[in-house]
Formats: C-alpha cells, sequence, structure tokens
C-alpha cells in the first residue's frame, strides 16, 4: 500500500432500483479504495450486487446516495457525454462476451476507443498494433474477430482495454465464456499486465479465478462481506493454446 | 472531415452486409425520386412542345376573333360570332391610322369533306389570302400557294396539306389533279411542306382555297373566321393589339370596350395560358410522384429502427468505450443518408432515362433541367436525414448498461 491518492474512492455507495411499487436495494453503503497498481478480484453470487457496482466503477451508472471518484474525477452528477468521456480516458473494459464489433478486424477493434477519443490515425494504428502484440496477437492484427477462437477474442478485447492506457481496467466476468485452458492464459495476461504497473478490477463468481488477484473483495446482499490481501495469489501459466 | 470520412466508409462496409435489405430500402427512394423526375421533366417536355408548336404557327402573330354579339339580353358564344368582314381586314390593312402592322390575314376555316372520287377525307378547309403563307410561316413544297390573282378571280383551285395528300393522293403528284369539295370541283395547284408534331390541332390536314371561293362558293358566308395580323416586330406586339382593338372599336362604333364584339389575342397569351395549365399539370403529377418518395422515406425509417434494434449491443458498446451521443447520431444518420443518397443518384438516372425513352417515343424534346436533378439531390439527403433523425436517436439515447445486456 502506498500513501498516494486512490485511483478509486467509493464511499457509502447506495444504488436502489425503485418499480412501481418495489424498492430493491441492489447496493448498500459500500465504501472502499483501490490504489494504483492493485489487482482486485470482486468476488460473490450472482444477485449479490457485483453487477451493480461494476456499473458504477465502470461509470456506466451513478449511484443513488454516496460518492464515487475514479483518479480524483468524481462521477455522480456528471451527464451522459462526461461519463462517456470518463470511460473512454480513464477505463478500459473487458465484458464476459468480448463484445468486439462484428466483421471487423483485431486491429479495427483496438482502435475504436482511440478514435473515440480523437487520436490521429497514425497514432491509433501504432497503439494498436503495440497492445496487440503484447497480449501475443502480432500475427492475427487483420483478421476479422469472428475468425478468431473466444480466447483470441479476449486479448483483443484485453488490447482493446489497455489502448487509452486507462487509470483502471475493469474485467466482468473475463473467463465466464472461455474454455478452462484459454482462461489459464488470460490470467496469465492479466498478472502480466498488473506487473507492468496497470490497476486491474475484476468481477468474477469463480474462486479460483478471484485466486489470482492480490485482493479479494466479497459482497453478498449488497453488502462487502469481506475486503482481504491475497498474500499467495495463484500463478497462472501462460498457455500457447489459445496462440 | 477526417471522421465523417471514416463513418462513411464504416457505414458502406455495414450497409454491405445485408445488401438485399439495403436494397429494398433504397427501391423506395429509387422509385420515388425517379418518378418526380421522369414526370417533371415529361412536363417541361409536353409544355416544350407545345410553346414550340404555337411559336411554329408565326411570331409576332395577333389574331382578331369575332367575339360575342349581344341581342338583348342573349349573349352569344364567343367565337361564334358574325361580326368580322372582309372590309375590317382591308381597313386594317390600308389605314394610315395602323402602323404597327405589317400583314393582315383575313380567314375563314370550317371542316369539310374532301374527295378524289374514288378517296376521301375530312379536313380544314382554310379560306386564305397570299398574305396567309407569310403570316402563318406556310411554305410550299410543290407547286404555288394561293395567289392575290386566285382570290380576285374567285378561282377554284386548292392547295394541300401533306397529310391530305398522303391520304388522297398515297401514289401520284397531286399537282394538276382536281379534288371535290361539296359539288365543286377544285384544281391543285400546290403542296405545303410538313410543319410536323403534335398539337392541338395537325397543321398538315388541312387545305387552303381563295377566301374569295371559300365565301362564296364553298361555304356560302360573307363573314370571316378570323384576321391574322403579322406585327412590325416582337416589341411592338402590345402597341399593335391596342392600336387594331381601337381601330375596330371605332369601325364597329363601339364605345364601351367592354362591349367590344370582338378580341384580340397574341401567340404570347396563348403560349402563357398553355404553360400555366401544362404547369399545374406537371405539379399535380410531382405531387403525386411526391407521395411515393414520401412513403420511400418511412421505408428508410423502418429500416433504420430495425437496424438500430439489431445492433443495441453494438451501440452499448460503443457508448462504453466513450462514443458520445453525438458520435452516434451521426453515424446512424450517415448510414440513412447514405441509403437515400444511392436511391437519389439511382432514382435520378431512372428518371432522366425514363424521360429520354419518354422523348424517344414521342420524338418530342427531351427536358431535363440541372435545378431538377440538383433539387433531386437535396430532397434524398433532406429525406435521409428527417427520417433517419428519430432511429438516430433513439440509438444515442440507449442506455450502455441496458443495451450491453441486450440479447
Amino acid at each position: 500500500m502506498t500513501t498516494q491518492a486512490p485511483i478509486i474512492h467509493a464511499s457509502h455507495l447506495s444504488k436502489i432500483y425503485t418499480t412501481e411499487s418495489l424498492e430493491t436495494i441492489a447496493l448498500d453503503d459500500v465504501s472502499f479504495d483501490i490504489f494504483k497498481g492493485e489487482f482486485v478480484a470482486i468476488m460473490g453470487p450472482s444477485g449479490s450486487g457485483k453487477s451493480t457496482l461494476m456499473h458504477i466503477i465502470g461509470a456506466l451508472d451513478v449511484p443513488t446516495h454516496g460518492t464515487y471518484e475514479i483518479d480524483g474525477q468524481s462521477v455522480s452528477h456528471l451527464s451522459d457525454d462526461k461519463l462517456a468521456q470518463i470511460r473512454n480516458t480513464k477505463i478500459g473494459f473487458i465484458f464476459q462476451a468480448f463484445n468486439l464489433l462484428p466483421r471487423t478486424s483485431s486491429i479495427k477493434n483496438v482502435m475504436l476507443p482511440l478514435r473515440y477519443a480523437g487520436l490521429p490515425i497514425a497514432e491509433r494504428e501504432e497503439r494498436a498494433k503495440k497492445y496487440l502484440e503484447m497480449v501475443g496477437l502480432g500475427h492475427r492484427l487483420y483478421h476479422m474477430s469472428n475468425q478468431l477462437s473466444g480466447g483470441q477474442q479476449q486479448r483483443v478485447a484485453i488490447a482493446r482495454g489497455l489502448a487509452m492506457d486507462p487509470a483502471l481496467l475493469l474485467a466482468d466476468e473475463p473467463t465466464g465464456n472461455i474454455a478452462s485452458a484459454q482462461a489459464e492464459g488470460i490470467m496469465a495476461i492479466f498478472q502480466e499486465i498488473h506487473q507492468h504497473g496497470h490497476t486491474i478490477v475484476m468481477i468474477t463468481h469463480e474462486p479460483d479465478i478471484a485466486a489470482h488477484a492480490g485482493r479479494i473483495i466479497t459482497i453478498k446482499d449488497g453488502k462487502i462481506i469481506e475486503d482481504k490481501i491475497n498474500h499467495h495469489p495463484t500463478l497462472a501459466k501462460k498457455d500457447t493454446v489459445g496462440q | 472531415m477526417e471522421e465523417i470520412k471514416e463513418l462513411i466508409i464504416e457505414s458502406f462496409g455495414t450497409l454491405a452486409i445485408n445488401k438485399l435489405r439495403t436494397g429494398l430500402a433504397v427501391l423506395g427512394i429509387v422509385i420515388g425520386i425517379g418518378s418526380v423526375i421522369a414526370l417533371v421533366s415529361l412536363g417541361q417536355s409536353t409544355q416544350q412542345a407545345i410553346q414550340n408548336q404555337i411559336q411554329s404557327l408565326g411570331s409576332n402573330l395577333l389574331t382578331v376573333q369575332p367575339g360575342s354579339q349581344n341581342a338583348g339580353a342573349v349573349r352569344g358564344a364567343s367565337g361564334g360570332g358574325q361580326t368580322l368582314t372582309l372590309a375590317d381586314a382591308q381597313a386594317i390593312a390600308t389605314s394610315p391610322m395602323i402602323t404597327t402592322i405589317k400583314y393582315v390575314s383575313p380567314e375563314l376555316t370550317q371542316r369539310g369533306q374532301m374527295t378524289t372520287g374514288k378517296t376521301n377525307t375530312n379536313i380544314q378547309i382554310v379560306g386564305a389570302t397570299e398574305a396567309y403563307a407569310i403570316v402563318h410561316k406556310v411554305t410550299i413544297d410543290t407547286g404555288v400557294f394561293i395567289s392575290s390573282l386566285d382570290d380576285a378571280s374567285m378561282n377554284k383551285v386548292v392547295v394541300l396539306g401533306p397529310t391530305v395528300v398522303t391520304n388522297l393522293f398515297p401514289d401520284s403528284d397531286p399537282v394538276g389533279q382536281t379534288v371535290r369539295i361539296g359539288n365543286t370541283s377544285l384544281r391543285v395547284i400546290g403542296v405545303t411542306t410538313a410543319k410536323g408534331g403534335t398539337g392541338f390541332q395537325n397543321q398538315d390536314n388541312l387545305a387552303y382555297v381563295p377566301l374569295s371561293t371559300a365565301q362564296n362558293i364553298l361555304f356560302g358566308q360573307q363573314y370571316l373566321g378570323s384576321i391574322a395580323l403579322e406585327a412590325n416586330t416582337a416589341d411592338v406586339m402590345t402597341d399593335a393589339q391596342n392600336e387594331v382593338g381601337y381601330f375596330l372599336l371605332d369601325r364597329h362604333k363601339i364605345s364601351d370596350v367592354t362591349k367590344a364584339d370582338f378580341s384580340i389575342f397574341s401567340q404570347q397569351d396563348l403560349i402563357n395560358t398553355v404553360s400555366a395549365t401544362t404547369g399545374t399539370f406537371t405539379t399535380l403529377l410531382s405531387g403525386i410522384a411526391g407521395i411515393s418518395l414520401l412513403v420511400g422515406g418511412i421505408g428508410i425509417m423502418n429500416i433504420m429502427l430495425v437496424t438500430v434494434t439489431e445492433r443495441t449491443r453494438e451501440i452499448g458498446l460503443r457508448k462504453a468505450l466513450g462514443a458520445k451521443k453525438k458520435t452516434i447520431i451521426t453515424q446512424f444518420l450517415i448510414e440513412s443518408v447514405i441509403l437515400t443518397f444511392i436511391g437519389g443518384v439511382i432514382g435520378i438516372l431512372l428518371g432522366v432515362l425514363l424521360s429520354y425513352v419518354y422523348s424517344l417515343v414521342t420524338s418530342s424534346t427531351f427536358a431535363v433541367s440541372v435545378e431538377s436533378i440538383l433539387l433531386a439531390f437535396a430532397v434524398s439527403t433532406v429525406i435521409g436525414v428527417i427520417f433517419g433523425w428519430y432511429p438516430a436517436n433513439r440509438a444515442a439515447n440507449l442506455q450502455p448498461i441496458e443495451a450491453l445486456r441486450y440479447e
């Protein structure tokens, strides 16, 4: 732990969904800080509120109560466009279903957030190549996304998440749709980029996937029930299958 | 600009994925724009054809027609009166008060049956003087036109239009032969060249006889059907109209202009009337074509709504990666504008082709104005924006969480 300002500062976050007569409390007074360079797993069964938390961390949604800051920027009362800008510059998303643009090459997929940031084409290509090489897909730059295996698609998504060099890499069940052999490879990449100094928050319901992280926050019924340092994270073997 | 260019390239890629759907969406616009272009140009070429026709009847031309005669409370039919006489025509020709008129052509026209004994045909029989050929730009193919001598001597001669020749003398030279109108035998002295074209009446299905012959022998009527006048120049048409008008009022001893027993109109009056009429029809037809364009636009909107629904997850992803509302709106607007623009281009080609074919079939002028093409481009683009606006906004307002979850 360092004494510098946290990348993520969540203070008394609540999220209440209101339908006609029913109030559902998805998040109930959740507070935590995440510092630069941490690899945090947020664990919890389905319905525990971890997805809601992920949406707030990802600036896809705003909390009903409490304050949420990412990289010193409060997101509680921002317009849709301002939130889009924060997602673009500060957060790299990795989704369970990869969410690559169909019939689009790997490099074009990785270039997408760079385009929304308004970078010139030459720089987009250069950066996209660099990150695709980093996830071991330097030889698949111009393959269409639907021609790649699940593991390869998720690597493209990781490269896309890293492309803007964000303050936070936010992964939502990153291995959920991948064969276990390839999942190991994905976790190896996470650990590698963690070692490069990136901050990673990973949402998962699988304890053995969470075990790769250096800190595990467990939530249940919208509350944090455990927040512990994992002193001996599982070391994932770099796989070669997916390449 | 760079961003727009990228979006355009991307949109072409997206639209190429579902070619059938794209094609069908475009088709509505093709039909709409195509029919507008075709109908507008059809209207214009018809208008042009009619104007040319009227112009070919003679420029600087004024026509005096007998007006209605009011006998007590009974108002006679316009044009059917018996108020113009040869004396009127001669007075116009000789009076020193008339300075703007070059030629005077007194005329009397009736329909009649002409026969050679073997075949016969129903034609317009025009009682004409020498001036007729000049005023109405009638030229002679073979033989001669009616001379002043023919008129003075009440000669039983006739000049035939080419259609009459085709009908009555398909195989032989008519000049020198004899035709009959009623009981009167007439010697053919000439054939006019074809004036051709279509119009209200066939300018070639005519026969000309000396006016005196027509009045005294054929029709037995001393009145004139009309007096055609050729003004000195096109500039003095209005003066000439006034000059002749007041001259005739004076001759007919009428002091109140509104009670004139004749009317004078120029070719320009006729052209204006016809243009106004065809213009109205063109507008009406374009309006109907415009409705199909509207339907095409609704088709585009429908397709775009389907596209937005199908691509909900993609939109969610784009928003998650930082696409602003404006970016999403622009992306979908560009797609719909590309659809309508392609439709517009094909529609213009189709419309021009149709009007070209029409001009070939009817041997009329091929008239497609640059304005209507530019307008079609503009309209198709505007339709893309208007009908793409709602789907694009719907896409832009999707919440990223909901959109990413969408199955």
